[in-house]
């Protein structure tokens, strides 16, 4: 193939969505991905593999999102020479740390000047990638801890604030160094990668009917998503319909996990906001949700729900009834709450204006999801590329334009308002029937792409199969990837003591991001 | 000003108003009886994820809703190690947070307690032993005793927390 070259992959590709899938040269990958973003697509996930065993080459791996569809382009290197690729950063700026995660994972570099390790801290050793073929999982290292160079912010007044990997509250780990004069924070550095606990390698160890235990928990807050998009890959690849009743079930599975997240941050924001009552409110009407799960699902989070082929449990014959009452009183409870935020001068004095990230720096740093529709970025998935069912269910995008806190507050509020219409609408029209079909071993060397919208922004599964019904590579993706560095750009001219608040208005995943 | 506090007095009558149809979990209720009898003290916590999914943390931010009420018991979850008595660990640990927990742990005055609240804690769960995952949290620190689930329910954390301050009283 030479370096210009680009020609659509034989045997295409396996999706829920509408999608292409391309081979490239070196030339044509950059020349895709400049014509990509001046058509306004955006850059949806990138990943690399190996498959030196098979055909001596490693690739990377773009997926691209269209108004309508995917596009997945592959460019294959020589593994013999240094593995290097044009960057797409320059195109898509939220490339950087995906690239960099390449190169830790598999020693691919892509031609931009950050080498410093995003997923690698030091834990194994320089030039030792675990998703090489030949890299055995189970090598344990042990670690030697070594500075990570962070970008230094000089004069007058400036000092640095390190914060993390361990938190004060109740989150995830990660780590924050703020440059500020007196309060003001003139420059945020993320430092990722904590969790980072080698999902993608352990995927390798799984057949494909069990990968979906595995993608549920990439970050539990999206379990639904993850395991649904899991799915929908190897259901893809089998060409497997999961039965109708069983889509609605997972369809609304997937908007119970919307409507937790979305109250449970309501509740945190408002507390964040100095308004301990709105924590108080809205952690009730979340735990009220999750036991409804109980009797209905069988647990309060869903993480065992979704299974190959359709769901694990059908719904009782009281559940209809019993969750169309819970959606009434919810719907009351969250109205009036809305109605005391929007009236509460000292919460929206909290809200308004602070964390605010411009429509212009959302769409040139590929915003996604909930973060995006907050500035101004009208895309979801249910509504643009909508998978079954959603193709049969009403749904206008919530956005707002002011892109602050305010307006993630906004599109939460909405957001919960148009799930509990979407649930209703499911269960008014839920078919009978079977809740599950039977999923044959895929053969070899077929990739398969899941995309769902989960509450955060689309999630991504790439899998390929391996022999004897294992998984050969798979790869996952959060919208926290495009998402985080947001954060460092909403965070600017604002006071350090806000953070926490614009920090949670985002809410973004760790371990989804570190794998 | 006004306008503020008239809004805040407005909203103190609604919080009673949607607290009265809360009814507080009896199995909680009587949790909460017999840490009050224990502790006779507050408990302070300090919860570290060493690389879990965050399934478990959700559990655990559960605790401070109006149904478990924990910070209502005097029981209370701290910013620092310095503070605590009880370590309340998530995940399998990543060996890029090995350290950091390792730290946390030292760093606690004794006598302390660790809790590893599920599977993943427990015994290293999906994710296992690997280059990136030193599996349970056993491995890394010593552990007093270990939650079940993935996530483990609120009242079997709270059960836990109960079971680690009181050996033989559950
Ligand atoms: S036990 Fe389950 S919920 Fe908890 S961290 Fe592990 S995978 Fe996540």
């Amino acid at each position: 193939m030479t370096p210009d070259s680009i020609k659509e992959a034989e045997g295409g590709l396996y999706s829920n969505l509408r999608c292409r899938k391309f081979e490239a040269g070196a030339v044509a990958w950059r020349n895709f991905a400049e014509t990509t973003r001046s058509d306004g697509g955006r850059l949806l996930a990138l990943w690399g593999t190996d498959d030196c065993d098979r055909d001596g080459r490693l690739r990377i791996v773009a997926c691209y999102l269209n108004a309508e569809s995917l596009a997945v382009v592959e460019h294959a290197m020589d593994s013999c020479s240094k593995p290097l690729y044009p960057s797409l950063v320059e195109f898509f700026p939220s490339a950087l740390r995906m690239e960099r995660a390449v190169a830790d994972l598999l020693g691919i570099q892509s031609m931009q000047p950050d080498h410093r390790g995003w997923l690698r801290h030091n834990g194994w050793p320089e030039g030792v990638f675990p998703l090489r073929r030949s890299f055995n999982a189970s090598t344990q290292y042990q670690l030697d801890s070594e500075p990570y160079s962070f970008i230094q912010v000089e004069g007058d007044g400036v000092h640095e604030i390190p914060v993390g990997p361990v938190h004060a509250g109740t989150i995830e780990p990660g780590h924050f160094r703020f440059s500020v004069v007196g309060e003001k924070v003139l420059r945020l550095e993320e430092r990722l990668g904590y969790a980072h606990k080698g999902i993608e390698k352990r995927f390798e160890e799984l057949r494909q009917k069990e990968g979906h235990k595995l993608a549920a928990r990439i970050s539990g807050d999206s379990a639904v998503a993850y395991s649904w998009a899991y799915c929908a890959a190897l259901e893809s690849i089998t060409q497997t319909t999961c039965p109708p009743r069983a889509a609605q079930l997972r369809a609304l599975a997937l908007e119970h996990e919307r409507i937790a997240n979305h109250l449970g941050d309501l509740g945190a924001l408002g507390n964040d906001a100095g308004f301990a009552f709105g924590l108080t409110q809205f952690s009730r009407l979340k735990e009220d949700l999750l036991r409804i799960h109980q009797p209905i699902f069988g647990t309060r989070y869903l993480m065992d729900f979704i299974q190959p082929g359709g769901v694990a449990v059908n719904l009782p014959q009281d559940a209809p009834q019993l969750l169309l009452d819970h959606y009434a009183a919810l719907e009351i409870s969250v109205s009036e709450l809305r109605g005391i935020y929007e009236n509460h001068a000292g919460v929206q004095d909290r809200f308004r204006g602070a964390g605010v990230l411009s429509n212009e720096i959302a769409v040139r740093l590929g915003a996604m999801g909930l973060a995006g529709r907050a500035s101004g970025i009208a895309h979801d998935l249910r509504v643009d590329c909508p998978w079954h069912p959603y193709n049969d269910v009403t749904l206008k995008i919530a956005t707002q334009t002011t892109g602050d806190v305010a307006a993630r507050v906004n599109v939460r509020f909405d957001e919960i308002v148009q799930s509990i219409m979407i649930c209703r609408e499911l269960l008014t029209n839920i078919a009978d029937g079977a809740i599950v079909s039977d999923v044959p071993d895929a053969a070899p060397g077929i990739l398969g792409v899941g995309v769902i919208e989960g509450w955060r922004g689309p999630v991504l599964i790439a899998l390929e199969t391996g022999p004897s019904g294992m998984i050969r590579r798979c790869h996952a993706h959060d919208p926290s990837w495009q998402n985080w560095p947001l954060i460092e750009y909403a965070i600017l001219g604002n006071i350090v003591p806000d953070f926490p608040l614009i920090n949670k208005s985002f809410n973004l995943s760790y371990s989804g991001q570190d794998g | 000003m006004i306008k503020t506090l008239g809004r805040m007095i407005r909203t103190g009558i609604l919080t009673e108003k949607i607290e009265r149809v809360a009814r507080p979990d009896s199995e909680a209720d009587e949790i909460h009886a017999k840490l009050r009898g224990i502790l006779g003290r507050a408990l302070c916590i300090r919860q570290v994820d060493a690389g879990s999914c965050n399934g478990c943390e959700l559990e655990i931010q559960a605790l401070n809703n109006p149904y478990y009420n924990l910070e209502g018991l005097g029981i209370k979850f701290v910013a620092s190690p310095r503070h605590a008595d009880m370590l309340l660990v998530t995940g399998p640990v990543s060996v890029n947070m090995e350290e950091a927990l390792k730290r946390t742990f030292d760093a606690m005055p004794d006598p302390k307690f660790v809790v590893a609240v599920g599977d993943c804690g427990a015994c290293g769960g999906i994710f296992g032993e690997s280059y990136a995952s030193r599996g349970a949290v056993a491995h890394v620190i010593p552990v007093d005793s270990t939650v079940p689930g993935c996530p483990p329910t609120p009242t079997a954390i709270l059960q836990a927390i109960l079971q680690a301050v009181s050996p033989g009283q559950v």
